[in-house]
């Protein structure tokens, strides 16, 4: 990506004009890894260094316990996925791919961080404490969330693309107000985390989340999964420059981070965390990692992306990287491997049943928490409802 | 709800009274914060923020990025965080960048999560025409915010409403839009800065008693129905006016007894007629009182086109002549 990039000019002659080469397999020279796809440390570098001081103080069972959240937020994906075809669930959103970005992303930030996700962040889910059975009920159609967002400050899924940036700007602002940024006390000082896809940078609330953010200063980490596709679109149809590029429009940082190498997403998460907490004000980063499935369960990616391409990505897996990476500091015998497999099996059973057995909510249930105070129309459409209900047990 | 107590009553006009209900929230609750563009210094376009960023500073009177979406979206966040924003839309046209974010958002959030989050925010927009204004700044989009399940939806007439209404709906723990008829902005009005408010927010009121027809109104359309019901009462005809405040909830049960006193009803408001709040409104009172009807509810508002250029709005909007005509039509059954 060039960085004297101008806007073609309108000529009457044919445009010659030629769209930038889509970088689709090599995040470049400004991307952050520790981890190449072998498993094998990155050397020292000048966009890497800044952050090695976050993975110096990984020991080693916080490298194993990084693997076993790659494992088991890959199995409650998979789970997901199973449960949609066998008719459990209306929709699944699989992460296939997307584990290093979210566990790295999810395992920086702090308890009184506060998380703003899309609909495909079940392992940022994960790390923030939520039961994945949680996430289920929305796609089985019981309720639209199923969990209360202040208890792991995880927000609900949400669905229509780029709100939810926005709500993470405003709670941060909320934060700044609170007096909770830039205290020093590690238990205090609190940030916020805005979720979203490369799709998600062309909506306009992103945007001017970023304005807002900007402006304000405020605690939040903007972190942008550049799996490369946008449902069937490709990246290069929803921008010209990469997100991290683009941040600096807004005024503040942008960092690409290898969102495959679970060491890389943490350390730079962990950093722009930081940065947030002590009032350094806002950080967007792009991790460049890619989606392995489908959009959701409902689209068919062989229509309109080869083959050749997943292969590449393939040979970059995130969880492959960081076993090798364990094997070759003697970090992961059979032995233990076969345990944690042996412990994702029992989570995906745990899950299986426990969706299975999810009971539907009473239909009643639908006219409740319309409002947070009595309405008369809603109570009184109740009340038509259950005696009309009431007629066919009368009939009975 | 508190107030300055033991004051007597002030004439004021709904613009100052408007300030003065927001000024009494935030004393009332530091967690209410106001965000808009250009209502700090300035004090907003119409000044109805003047003094506030002055007085409460600039961290609870913050003027914002020129995007409305923006505005409404951080408003979320911080109702989630646990304030209660008051948001300034600048004029009707331009809440539409924000419509997804309240339609989709706002509206939702209570019922999608179960009841765990609320989001007590005041959506306040300056609306209806008769100012003489470009496009954009004169239209009625009411309709649009009560068909939306999760939204309360009022709009005050009076300076008393004006500072009542503002408080409660700051009060309330469901987002609320408010509308502001923008051209009574400087009617003056008495107002009781008593200790409780006179009305609750979502009571309607009846203005002037009568026995001939109910003419229902709201907004700047409710000074219109008091002229017309001093006009008839000269010719001998009764008129019952109602001013709705609330459309949603509608209070039905003030509006149903009314009705079957009277047997007649019209609705007057400046938006276009078409799935307007005066469809609904006749929709409910036929249903409701069917056998006490003597004539059709009749339906008096802007036609059917968009908010046209301000050298016609003189026509477009509903004046007493319009209103008269269809009380002749009415009595004429």
């Amino acid at each position: 990506m060039s960085d004297d990039v101008v806007a073609p000019v309108a000529t009457a002659a044919p445009a010659t004009h030629e769209p930038p080469a889509r970088d689709i397999t090599d995040g470049g020279p400004d991307m952050v890894q520790f981890l190449d796809a072998d498993g094998q440390p990155v050397a020292l570098n000048e966009v890497n260094s800044p952050y090695a001081e976050y993975v110096d103080a990984i020991d080693d069972e916080q490298l194993r316990s990084l693997y076993r959240d790659l494992v088991l937020v890959r199995r409650v994906d998979a789970e997901g996925h199973a449960l949609q075809r066998q008719g459990e669930l209306g929709l699944w959103p699989s992460l296939l791919g997307q584990e290093a970005a979210q566990v790295g992303a999810g395992r920086a930030m702090r308890p009184q961080d506060y998380a703003f996700p899309g609909y495909r962040e079940h392992g940022v889910a994960w790390c923030k404490g939520v039961d994945p059975i949680n996430l289920l009920g929305m796609f089985r159609g019981v309720n639209h969330g199923g969990w209360d967002s202040n208890e792991n400050n995880f927000h609900l899924y949400t669905i229509v693309i780029g709100n939810q940036m926005l709500h993470a700007s405003g709670y941060a602002m909320g934060v700044q107000k609170d007096g909770m940024v830039g205290t020093g006390d590690p238990e205090r000082d609190t940030a916020v985390m805005a979720f979203t896809g490369d799709g998600g940078t062309a909506q306009g609330d992103y945007n001017e989340s970023l304005v807002f953010a900007s402006v304000a200063h405020s605690p939040v980490v903007f972190f942008v999964q550049n799996n490369h596709w946008a449902i069937s679109e490709p990246n290069d149809r929803q921008f010209t420059i990469p997100p991290y590029q683009r941040a600096r429009g807004f005024g503040i940082p942008g960092v690409r981070v290898d969102g495959n190498d679970v060491l890389a997403s943490l350390a730079v998460t962990q950093g722009a965390l930081d940065r947030a907490r002590s009032g350094g004000g806002p950080t967007l980063i792009e991790a460049f990692t890619y989606r392995m499935g489908a959009h959701t369960t409902s689209d068919d990616p062989t229509k309109y992306r080869i083959a050749a391409e997943v292969d590449i990505w393939k040979k970059k897996d995130p969880i492959d990287r960081l076993r090798k990476h364990l094997e070759s500091k003697g970090l992961a015998d059979q032995e233990w491997l076969e345990a944690l497999d042996a412990e994702a099996d029992e989570l995906a059973l745990r899950i299986r049943t426990a969706c299975q057995q999810m009971p539907n909510p009473p239909h009643s249930e639908m006219f409740e928490k319309v409002y947070a105070e009595p309405h008369p129309l809603v109570e009184r459409e109740r009340e038509e409802f259950l005696a009309y209900q009431a007629s066919f047990e009368e009939e009975d | 709800m508190s107030a300055s107590s033991g004051a007597a009553p002030q004439k004021m006009t709904i613009a100052k009274a408007l300030n003065a209900g927001m000024r009494a929230a935030m004393e009332a609750d530091s967690k209410v914060v106001l965000l808009g563009e250009d209502i700090g210094k300035l004090g907003g376009v119409f000044r109805i923020t003047e003094g506030l960023q002055k007085d409460f500073g600039e961290d609870r009177v913050i003027d914002t990025p020129l995007a409305e979406s923006g505005i409404m979206g951080t408003a979320v966040g911080l109702a989630l965080r646990g304030y209660r924003p008051v948001v300034e839309i600048q004029f009707d046209g331009f809440v539409y960048p924000a419509f997804d974010q309240i339609i989709s958002q706002v509206s939702k959030m209570h019922y999608r999560s179960q009841g765990h989050l609320k989001l007590p925010m005041v959506i306040r927009i300056p609306y209806g025409g008769g100012i003489g204004a470009v496009e954009h700044h004169s239209e009625s989009n009411e309709a649009y915010f009560a068909h939306t399940a999760g939204l309360r939806v009022v709009t005050c007439s009076s300076a008393e409403d004006g500072y009542w209404m503002m408080q409660q709906a700051i009060a309330s723990d469901d987002p609320v839009v408010f509308y502001e008829p923008k051209r009574r902005y400087h009617e003056r009005g008495e107002v009781e800065l008593g200790e409780s408010a006179p009305h609750g927010l979502h009571d309607a009121v009846v203005r002037a008693e009568g026995s001939d027809v109910t003419l229902l109104a709201y907004g700047p359309m409710v000074k219109t129905a008091m002229i017309a019901a001093q006009s008839a009462e000269a010719e001998g005809t009764s008129i019952e006016v109602i001013d709705l405040r609330s459309l949603s909830p509608l209070d039905l049960p003030v509006i149903l007894e009314s009705v079957k006193k009277t047997g007649r009803a019209i609705v007057a408001h400046e938006a276009q007629t078409f799935l307007g709040m005066g469809a609904e409104l006749a929709a409910m009172i036929q249903h409701e009182s069917f056998y006490h009807l003597e004539a059709p509810v009749i339906r008096v508002g802007g036609y059917n086109i968009p908010y046209p250029p301000s050298r016609h709005e003189e026509v477009f909007l509903p004046d007493l002549d319009r209103v008269l005509d269809a009380v002749d039509r009415s009595l004429a059954y």
